[in-house]
């Protein structure tokens, strides 16, 4: 069972994950609306998270997890200054 | 001790494989509202729930296997996601709306108003 949980559960999840990245980054591209494609990338950017996570335990790279804090940071700055930039036509 | 060390393995791992499906389950839910749904708002409403669910439960599979810091760490990015991720929606909601983006169906804007002054 822990091998199981540790490579198998783990690395397949991460694809899964990765699969629907993909899908969400469909709906990025043929989104007919601005904030359309804005969601969609606010929720990769919440996916990307999730796969840095997974793939820091199945490699243990520890410091991984710093990464995924950033990257969430990351994200969430990103769609609020798309956001921003949608309902002001500038960025003050 | 020891048999109270392997029943808590035992349950540590069942919560495991029980929480990391449960929260691939839900983000593939967010995407296929994603798809399917027909306006900003509604699919929104879809991706944010299920995404911000999926999540935290995937990161919190993770942190029951991990040891003490990288579980701290990781219900750290959890709790941050939970406070992120509703707070981006309203944004994005807010600017679709001021920007001019009506909802699929018609309704009077100002019922909330009409309700306030009885």
């Amino acid at each position: 069972m822990d091998y199981f949980i540790e490579n198998t559960l783990t690395s397949y999840s991460a694809v899964i994950v990765m699969a629907l990245v993909f899908l969400c980054l469909g709906r990025a591209i043929i989104g007919p609306s601005a904030p359309d494609r804005v969601v969609a990338i606010n929720i990769i950017g919440t996916k990307t998270v999730v796969i840095i996570a997974l793939i820091s335990f199945y490699y243990s790279y520890h410091y991984y997890l710093d990464i995924a804090m950033v990257y969430a940071l990351m994200a969430f700055i990103a769609t609020i200054g798309v956001a921003k930039y949608m309902e002001k036509g500038a960025l003050e | 001790m020891e048999v109270l060390l392997l029943i808590w393995e035992y349950i540590r791992n069942i919560l495991t494989i029980i929480l990391g499906v449960g929260g691939l389950f839900f983000l593939a839910v967010g995407v296929v509202g994603l798809y399917r749904l027909p306006d900003v708002y509604t699919r929104l409403h879809a991706t944010t729930k299920c995404d911000t669910m999926g999540a935290g439960l995937v990161l919190l599979a993770v942190a029951f296997q991990s040891a003490l810091p990288e579980a701290v760490k990781l219900i750290i990015i959890a709790g941050f996601i939970w406070v992120t991720n509703p707070t981006a929606a309203h944004v994005i909601a807010k600017a679709a709306w001021v920007t001019g983006f009506p909802p699929v169906k018609k309704f009077d804007h100002n019922y909330l108003k009409g309700e306030s002054k009885k």
